[in-house]
């Protein structure tokens, strides 16, 4: 026997304790009453009391010692609550910049996802609510502790975005910008988790809707044409949940780092990763325009949360700009800068 | 989850590697695809003289079904034909599962050795998806049973040492309840095979059965039982063993040709080139997934369903994708001055439309999953 492709009981443990209180505290009412800001300061509170801040942040450092595996766990519960809690965002800069404060939780702190232009970091994710933003600016990595705005432009996904400083504020030089890219790419990971989180989530509602309602006197389900749109996303979703794993896996020290198009043999955690940011990210849209569509006029309606959930799947992967730049990246890994 | 193969799978899939790389020569793939059929003896051979046939039939023990998917992998992405020993292995699986011993001991080693091939008669000119429907009969007359009917899409017919057969024997019984598998050499008189050309230059059949008489050591599984027999064989193939990887032989060649022609630099390119990639890698996710499963105990025929679904479209849209940006070179066949991608994108865009069609097409991958994985109601 080679691979496993199940999980371990630690991480049976982590799914049923993430989706539980998730199920408990950030009913869809939570991230309804979040909008637009999409950031719920009680919620976060109650998720810094479960250990979340520091939870993959190594024993050395203080943390919790969990793997990013892990935390792709806990990732996935978070979208398919629509938790609005910028969970991943602070695993990722707690990660990267394992501090008291990031570590504890006492500052919320975020990445930065693209360099900083004259001074300044565009659309930072979270960047409304965090107190510690960590990106690219020159050849640097920084982390810049100033005050967060607290309010965010209204946007289609209800994402707390904010233009932050790279300059202004209590700034730290962290390592070399070369090494940021494996802080982005832990990054895709998360959300592309995230995003499985809405894919699975969107599907399950969808389905649930289609036996339920009833038109010419049958369930609307029990006809082809709506279970052939729907048959085709399960293999969508479990195809990002697996490379959201891969990636992971790929993230760890001992795995050997290949890519090798010819025998469709990829360890490259950054290409991994990339995949499957991508990959979730065409799924999230696809399952959710399903399911909206399959809901009839009332997926329309405010009062459904079919609604929150498309617009999400397409904001949370456009925060990293426009995928025909990642996807250009990605073959420039695999098949050489030509 | 962990994704490192064993030692022992990485030795193996060298092995098979290194088989690929004796026996798959230039000449050989192009004398399949002039002839059409898609069978290379020296490559079994060479499988088998190395024990690797006798080890990849599924259910036997011999081998996991990791390797059936690592062998099945390798095949695909080389361009290997191993549309003959993908069924034979499959049937050998069947009989395994459900055979006598006389059977077990006078077919198996046939297969395994690499020298005898099975064809497959399920389809019928009337009935393809609805193949519970067949009307190819078989009687019993005194110790015989005497079968009469016709079958389509018989592929390796002209080839094959085996036959296996599913008739009806009862016709009073609900369609799935009155069917019964056989298992006959092809050389058994009144059977007649014609040949069936496709426009992917495969070559198949179609073939007739006249007063075809077997004794009941043709009978595989029980008289009636013909139905469970099939399930069997349909949760081995599907997934694990072949027709989830098409694309990656293109893939590799139009990435080898958009450089030599100036076009690798074009950033819409590279877009269609890492959209292809990321779903040839996730068709291989989920076949790895479906022999996971198999690996574990399961019987993974949903997640094969899953599998199949996804990667035969992905790769039809990879060949047309592809072909929207090769154009007229795109058009080219082999050996044409100036084809593209040496003339795989003609071949892939006319081989890709039977991948949706054959071992269950999308529609019946899609019922499926909405019945037994979404558990929406049947509506057939």
């Amino acid at each position: 026997m080679s691979f496993d492709l199940g999980f371990t009981t630690d991480q049976t443990t982590i799914t049923d304790l993430f989706n539980s209180f998730f199920s408990n505290e950030s009913r869809p009412e939570v991230a309804r009453a979040a909008e637009p800001l999409g950031f719920d300061a009680d919620l976060w509170q109650k998720t810094l009391a479960l250990g979340v801040a520091g939870m993959a942040v190594p024993e050395a450092n203080g943390g919790g010692g969990a793997s990013l595996s892990d935390a792709v766990i806990v990732a996935e519960a978070v979208g398919a609550a629509l938790a609005p809690v910028p969970i991943v965002e602070h695993m990722v800069a707690a990660r990267t910049h394992p501090i008291t404060d990031l570590v504890e939780g006492a500052a919320l702190g975020t990445i930065a996802l693209t360099p900083a232009a004259d001074g300044r970091w565009s659309f930072v994710p979270a960047g409304a609510v965090a107190d510690i933003v960590i990106g690219v600016d020159g050849g640097d990595i920084v982390a810049v502790r100033s005050t967060a705005p607290g309010v965010a432009p209204r946007n289609h996904a209800c994402q707390p975005l904010a233009h932050r400083s790279s300059r202004d504020g209590d700034r730290t030089v962290i390592g070399d910008a070369s090494s940021f890219e494996r802080v982005v790419a832990e990054w895709k990971t998360l959300t592309a988790s995230t995003l499985v989180g809405i894919a699975q989530r969107s599907l399950d509602m969808g389905v649930q809707y289609v036996k339920e309602r009833h038109q010419f006197g049958v369930p609307v389900g029990s006809f082809q044409a709506v279970q052939h749109g729907l048959a085709d996303i399960p293999g969508l979703i479990d195809g990002s949940r697996i490379l959201a794993h891969k990636a992971a896996w790929a993230s760890q020290p001992d795995v050997a780092q290949t890519i090798e198009p010819e025998f469709n043999e990829y360890t490259d955690f950054s290409v991994v990763a990339s995949m499957a940011f991508l990959f979730a990210g065409e799924a999230a849209v696809h399952a959710t325009d399903r399911s909206l569509h399959f809901h009839g006029g009332y997926g329309f309606s405010e009062e459904y949360d079919i609604q929150m959930y498309y617009r999400r799947a397409r904001g949370w992967r456009l925060i990293a700009g426009d995928p025909r730049n990642e996807y250009v990246a990605l073959a420039d890994k695999m098949f050489g800068d030509n | 989850m962990d994704f490192t193969l064993s030692p022992e799978a990485i030795a193996y899939r060298n092995l098979v590697r290194s088989i690929i790389a004796d026996t798959v020569t230039d000449e050989a793939i192009e004398d399949i695809h002039r002839t059409g059929t898609f069978d290379l003896p020296a490559l079994n051979f060479a499988l088998a003289k190395h024990g690797l046939l006798e080890r990849a039939v599924p259910g036997m023990g011999k081998g996991d079904p990791i390797e059936l998917w690592i062998l099945f992998n390798e095949l695909e992405k080389a361009g290997a034909p191993y549309d003959g020993i993908a069924v034979s292995l499959m049937i050998a699986g069947v009989i395994n599962a459900v055979g006598t011993d006389q059977q077990k001991h006078r077919i198996i080693p046939s297969i395994v050795s690499g020298e005898a091939g099975v064809c497959m008669g399920y389809s019928e000119p009337d009935y393809g998806s609805d193949v519970a429907s067949i009307v190819t009969r078989a009687v019993q007359d005194g110790d015989q049973w005497v079968i009469n009917g016709a079958k389509m899409w018989t592929t390796m017919a002209h080839v094959a040492k085996w036959l296996i057969l599913l008739t009806r024997t009862d016709t009073d019984l609900p369609k799935h309840r009155g069917l019964t598998m056989f298992i006959l050499p092809m050389d058994t008189p009144g059977i007649t095979v014609k040949p069936v050309h496709t426009m992917a230059s495969e070559h198949t059949n179609a073939t007739w059965y006249d007063d075809v008489c077997v004794g009941d050591e043709a009978v595989l599984g029980e008289v009636n039982g013909g139905w469970r027999t099939m399930t069997v064989a349909l949760a081995f193939e599907r997934g694990v063993m072949g027709g989830t990887n098409q694309g990656v032989p293109l893939l590799t060649h139009f990435a080898k040709w958009v450089k030599q022609v100036g076009l690798a630099s074009d950033p819409a390119v590279k877009v269609e080139l890492a959209k292809a990639a990321i779903d040839m890698h996730v068709s291989t996710l989920l076949t790895q997934r479906a022999a996971w499963i198999a690996a574990s105990g399961g019987l993974p025929g949903l997640e094969g369903s899953m599998a199949k679904l996804f990667a035969t479209e992905a790769y039809q849209r990879e060949v047309h994708s592809f072909q929207n940006v090769a154009a007229q070179p795109g058009l080219l066949g082999f050996h044409e001055d100036g084809a593209a991608a040496e003339g795989f994108i003609d071949y892939d865009a006319r081989h890709s439309p039977v991948t949706t069609i054959y071992g269950g097409t999308s529609e019946i991958q899609r019922n499926n999953i909405a019945e037994r994985h979404l558990g929406l109601p049947r509506n057939r």
